[in-house]
């Protein structure tokens, strides 16, 4: 399937510009009371602005001289904007992806009926669709544009779908069955339906998506919470901290001026983590919505990130969508080139995709041209696969008599009744071929001419190429994956074993599905799942993550928390590591922003105390300039870390499934030790150069 | 390989060597269906405790903390009267109401924080009624508070978590009691007093006249150690040539304080049938424990610079303060582990310790979750862990459990407050101290602030930063440089010593028992395992980050400072 991942860089000029402006906004302290690190140090600049405009109208120095303050109170400012330039530029690629696609649905004239008592009267209204309300009613022709989001209550239609998956084959969709769903912004090709609208305007799954980037309404995720919970502890343990030292530095007989104190407040609570966090959060929504997928919260992208178990349907994501021809095995006394022709023959007209991969293959063996060339089907009755019959074939006018050739294929024993009606034997060794070919997962298709059996096609499901790949990968992540589908017991085995899935649920009903989820769920697990018709509404609600294909029914999509436009069944092992991915995104920047502190200790402490106590000089171990330079090169370092590590916040850490252990080693290592060796260095360059000026 | 360090080594290596089938003989005690003894079954009748009652964790937190306030008023009671009571063959005068704040909190947290010498201070009534039986019930305690963390551990839901009176008793009877009678009578039988005549007086050689206190004080001695309480019969403490005749003693000593902690490690790997996880905490413990007590070694047998520049031969190390029987490697390992496992004995000055060594020292109550004291060690260690689960889960891509419970806002919010409260008490304490020093030192206070201070500038700094840290560590040992029995510091340290013993525990039950309400999600290939060393090292770097932090700055005004400045 093509898959329209727009990656635009990072920083689109548009998109900055949007955000600068942002980052003033966010400014004020009502919006950033909810970032309790970031809001610490609004603070702390407020109060430097109060020292620094004393200084100016006092001329005291005290506290330091005048540009020294300035630039102090300057950097910490700078510190919040950079946080806020980091949520607001997430969020303005949220919103911008989210408008390319709301773009699909600009005012659109609608076709509306309007209901006479119970009836529609098929008199056509044509409104804007921003007046379309729920339950309303309207036409589509080819040529229209669908105006809203809805259910098909009658037709079928061919769509094209380009504008939100990028897939540009059109597709079906009709009344009554599971894939009766519509999209607005979609465009109808043939046909003509009736849609009812199902969402009220403002509503759509877009709209919800939209809102969960945005910075007003976005909910914080639970684990978001604890998170920011344990930073506001460490932000608590430097204001003890930092208070404390006030008496300490008074028993020294140091005095500290207040830009110190202030700075090393700042420099020591977590603000690289507390000024990304949310960033990180906005961007893995914005990843779901590039892969295509409306998340309906927070929460669901975070719990897929924890998924145990894996329900996939076996059509159309470990198999390639419908069984394929492989062998043709010829019924004792048959040739070989006898019965290809008559397997090409009885599939020639069958435009299903079984019929047309038997023709396929007729074409491509040793026999080739000199059997399907000679294929003539002029005159002919197409006989349609019917559910009583179970069988499906061509009427051929033979000769000039008015004689006909009947070639037949079908089930065994559908083929089998039908020849013995006629008197004729059914051979004992089609029939065992038949057997094996089901027990080694295939689909057996006896093919018939004239109630003689000709031989017998073996259809085999085309497992996916590189989907056992992605079930190890799986598999390393923790998550079982589990096959359900329809075929029986025996062929699923073979399917499940040979694609590498974990489990299989064979002949499976939709209350099989449920059943599976609420054993695996007693059990602990979390369970994910995806889904496109109605009856497996109350299997994805049940699962902790249910993802509805956009071309299921309105009741699919309701009870899941998760959309996926491209109708992708395997889009559930992308939700998992983007899932991943976003913790471990917020797992390692809190480990480097907590193991930044070490350094800028031994920048700030040696700096405050030195002059009273000349033996700390040992401490100052980057042996830096000076103690006003000391100071500021850590504040400078403390803000400019935030804008730095902005594109892995947006982009997020990759996750690895190399296993716990080793991926906690491999992230403590980079982000733990990196965290501790990186300000040395980074403050020590700092210094270097803020040296020469003060 | 010197004797001495043979020494160290032994004492360290017999530790470990009864720790192991201590904590599988603690772990039978403890087992469900463990039975209860005639003695047991005698105290659940008379108490009218109903041994087979299972309580939640709320309501086994309210039984510990109301039995505990039984006991401090008890405690309170006789301390105030001890004078006018029986058993006080000195004639010492009953404590004023300050002190006995102070003594009976203290004793009761299993601090032993003692702002009195316990030859003049106390009376045999109140060593053994209040000192003695504190030492039991507060060891008790915290053992108690161990087993009830237990079934978090466990895969099943619970909203019960056990019997706290059960566990108290049991924790007395078949723990307490048997190995300190053994340690007691192998005093005894090396010249510890345990009688219960007063003063013994002696002609010393120059003619004087000197009264030698004594008393039923092996007995004290003993549970001081196995309970890792460390309140010292005599103001000495371990020192004192009755408290701690010899090197065989003082082996004993050693060993018995840290046993217990070390055996409940292994005692709790066998109730939670986890016993490769408590290897690893055991690990990440000695660790920690080695990185302390190295640098302590190496820096007391090198012995004190400011004296080799004058020209005078140490060959024998840093001795000042250090009783010539032990010598500088025992002093200093007895220094680090009894800071580290909360004891607070002594067998030599802190206050004269090398600056350094101070340092690691301070370090060890800080952290105070190296071993720790009986029970809360692992408490304390506890909410490092939830800590440690909750920020390598992230790094690993699952939302964050340990043991198949989910560690959520709720969790974190406990075990922030708990990290904090160490912060706030100590450091705050301290800035409360120094602000009185500096602007209030000529207050009409009984000892003026100005006094408080045996030395000046960074030592002095040291002397305060210790007090508050050994009684929010519950440790009790003490820097001794500081005036200490007045008013501020008997109050102010007697506030750090209830907080500090109580809010670590009342903190770690609460997420345990939260989290054992919770749906337990089995282990997968993808959950973060806990019992390796690479978690044990995640766990190692929180500690320490936490703990360097938040005393970083103090630290390097009072011993680095002074460090610095000897070099």
């Amino acid at each position: 399937m093509a898959k329209q991942h727009s990656s635009p860089s990072l920083f689109q000029g548009e998109l900055v510009r949007t955000a600068i402006r942002e980052s003033f906004v966010k400014l004020s302290p009502s919006i950033l009371i909810k970032n309790p690190v970031m809001f610490t140090v609004e603070i702390g600049t407020i109060v430097m602005v109060l020292v620094t405009a004393y200084i100016a109208s006092t001329g005291d120095t005290s506290q330091g001289s005048l540009a020294y303050n300035v630039a102090i109170t300057a950097i910490l400012l700078l510190t919040i904007l950079f946080a806020n330039f980091a949520e607001a530029i997430a969020e303005a690629r949220g919103k911008a992806q989210a408008e390319s696609l709301r773009k699909t649905r600009q005012e659109t004239p609608a076709k509306v009926i309007r209901p006479v008592g119970n009836m529609y009267t098929d008199e056509l209204q044509t409104i804007s669709s921003a007046q379309l309300v729920k339950g309303d009613v309207f036409i589509c022709e080819p040529g229209d544009i669908i105006p809203a989001d809805g259910e098909i209550i009658e037709g079928l239609a061919t769509i094209d779908e380009s504008a939100i998956t990028g897939e540009s084959a059109p597709v079906i969709r009709e009344a009554g069955g599971d894939k009766s769903s519509v999209t607005g912004g979609t465009k109808v090709l043939s046909d003509r339906i009736k849609v009812q609208v199902t969402t009220q305007p403002g509503e759509s799954f877009l709209d919800k998506m939209i809102a969960l980037v945005e910075g007003a309404s976005r909910q914080k995720t639970p684990n978001e919470i604890a998170l920011t919970i344990l930073l506001a502890g460490f932000t608590l343990i430097f204001v003890i901290v930092c208070v404390a030292l006030k008496p300490f530095a008074d028993y020294a007989n140091t005095p500290i001026t207040i830009a110190a104190l202030i700075s090393l407040f700042v420099c020591l609570i977590p603000t690289t983590i507390g000024g990304l966090l949310s960033a990180i959060g906005i961007a893995g929504m914005d990843r779901a919505l590039r892969a295509n997928v409306i998340a309906k919260s927070g929460r669901a992208v975070e719990t897929a990130g924890d998924i145990d178990t894996l329900l996939l349907d076996k059509t159309g994501t470990i198999t390639i969508g419908n069984r394929k021809a492989t062998n043709f095995y010829p019924a004792p006394g048959i040739s070989e080139e006898d019965m290809v022709r008559a397997s090409a023959l009885s599939s020639l007209a069958d435009e299903t995709p079984e019929g047309k991969s038997i023709v396929e293959l007729a074409r491509s063996g040793n026999w080739g041209a000199t059997v399907t060339n000679r294929l003539s089907t002029s005159g002919a009755t197409l006989i349609k696969f019917t559910a009583e019959t179970r069988s499906s074939g061509i009427d051929i006018p033979s000769g000039d008599n008015g004689s006909v050739t009947r070639i037949r294929k079908g089930a065994t024993d559908s083929i089998r009744t039908m020849v013995k009606r006629a008197g004729n034997t059914f051979p004992t060794a089609t029939a065992e071929q038949a057997q094996k070919i089901a027990a080694n997962g295939g689909t057996p298709l006896v093919v018939s001419e004239n109630e003689q059996v000709k031989g017998v096609i073996e259809l085999q499901d085309i497992i996916k190429p590189g989907i056992s790949e992605r079930f190890d990968r799986l598999r390393k992540m923790g998550v079982k994956t589990v096959m359900v589908t329809g075929d029986n017991p025996l062929t699923a085995k073979f399917i499940a074993e040979k694609a590498g899935v974990d489990d299989y649920i064979a002949e499976a009903k939709p209350e099989d599905k449920m059943n599976y989820i609420r054993h695996e769920q007693t059990g602990g697990k979390l369970v994910a799942m995806m889904g496109d018709g109605t009856n497996d509404a109350p299997a994805l609600a049940q699962a902790d993550v249910g993802v509805a294909m956009n071309s299921g029914t309105q009741a699919a999509k309701e009870a899941g928390n998760m959309v996926d436009l491209d109708n992708d069944p395997t889009k559930l092992i992308e939700v998992v590591e983007i899932g991943k991915q976003l913790l471990i995104t917020r797992g390692t920047l809190t480990t480097f922003s907590i193991a930044n502190d070490v350094a800028k200790y031994f920048a700030i402490v040696p700096a405050l105390f030195v002059v009273s106590i000349p033996a700390l000089q040992s401490l100052n171990v980057m042996g830096l300039h000076s103690s006003e330079s000391a100071i500021l090169s850590a504040v400078i370092f403390n803000a400019i870390i935030i804008p730095l590590l902005i594109p892995l916040a947006l982009r997020g850490v990759e996750y690895k499934p190399i296993g716990a252990s080793a991926l906690l080693r491999r992230n403590l290592f980079i982000y733990g030790l990196g965290g501790i060796v990186a300000p040395f260095i980074g403050i020590k360059l700092i210094d270097m150069v803020v040296g020469l000026f003060v | 390989m010197s004797t001495e360090l043979l020494g160290v080594l032994a004492m360290y290596g017999l530790t470990v060597l009864l720790a192991i089938p201590l904590g599988k003989y603690i772990a039978n005690v403890f087992q469900p269906e463990s039975a209860n003894g005639p003695f047991e079954r005698f105290i659940y009748r008379i108490g009218s405790i109903d041994p087979t009652r299972e309580m939640s964790w709320k309501e086994n937190l309210v039984a510990l903390l109301t039995i505990n306030a039984v006991w401090l008023i008890i405690a309170f009671t006789l301390l105030m009267l001890q004078g006018i009571l029986p058993l006080n063959p000195d004639g010492n005068p009953s404590m004023t109401p300050a002190l006995a704040f102070n003594t009976a909190i203290s004793f009761m947290v299993n601090c032993d924080l003692q702002h009195y010498s316990g030859e003049s201070g106390v009376t045999y009534l109140t060593q053994l009624f209040v000192m003695n039986f504190l030492m039991f019930v507060s060891a008790a305690t915290g053992i108690a508070s161990l087993l009830l963390i237990v079934r978090s551990f466990l895969p099943n839901v619970v909203t019960t978590v056990g019997n706290f009176y059960v566990f108290f008793v049991k924790a007395i009877t078949r723990i307490l009691l048997p190995i300190s009678f053994v340690v007691a009578l192998l005093l005894v039988f090396n010249g510890t007093p345990a009688s219960f005549d007063g003063k013994d007086r002696i002609v010393t050689v120059q003619g004087d006249t000197v009264g030698v206190s004594r008393g039923p004080a092996a007995g004290m001695i003993a549970i001081k150690h196995v309970g890792t309480n460390g309140g010292g019969w005599f103001g000495a403490n371990s020192a004192h040539p009755l408290e701690n005749p010899n090197y065989f003693t003082n082996m004993v000593e050693m060993i018995a304080q840290v046993l217990i902690p070390i055996a409940m490690l292994f005692a709790l790997g066998y109730l939670i049938n986890r016993r490769r996880f408590t290897w690893v905490i055991y690990g990440v413990m000695t660790v920690g424990m080695l990185c302390l007590l190295i640098p302590t070694l190496i820096t007391e047998i090198h012995g004190n610079p400011a004296i080799a520049q004058l020209g005078v031969s140490q060959s024998t190390g840093a001795m000042e303060g250090k009783e010539v029987r032990f010598g500088p490697l025992a002093s200093g390992y007895w220094s680090i582990m009894t800071t580290i496992i909360s004891t607070g004995s002594v067998n030599s000055m802190h206050d004269s310790s090398m600056a350094l060594s101070g340092t690691m020292e301070l370090l060890g109550m800080m952290t105070n979750a190296f071993y720790g004291g009986c029970g809360v060690g692992f408490l304390n260690y506890y909410y490092y862990l939830i800590i440690a689960v909750f920020i390598s889960g992230l790094m690993v891509g699952r939302t964050p459990e340990l043991f198949g419970r989910k560690v959520e806002a709720r969790e974190i919010k406990i075990a922030s407050i708990v990290a904090l409260l160490s912060t706030l008490l100590v450091k705050g304490g301290v800035a409360l101290a120094a602000w009185v020093f500096v602007n209030y030192g000529d207050a009409n206070w009984l000892v003026k602030p100005s006094a408080w201070l045996n030395n000046p500038e960074n030592h002095g700094f040291s002397e305060m930063l210790y007090e508050f840290t050994s009684a929010n560590a519950n440790n009790g040992s003490g820097f001794e440089g500081l005036g200490d029995n007045n008013f501020f510091w008997n109050y102010a340290t007697g506030i750090v010593l209830i907080l500090g013993r109580f809010i670590p525990i009342i903190g770690p039950v609460a997420i345990a028992g939260l989290l054992s309400q919770k749906k337990y999600v089995p282990e997968s290939s993808g959950t973060l395992p806990v019992d390796t060393a690479t978690f044990g090292l995640m766990t190692f770097a929180v500690i320490l980050i936490i703990t360097a932090l938040s005393f970083f700055p103090a630290l390097a005004l009072g011993p680095l400072a002074e460090y610095f400045s000897l070099k």
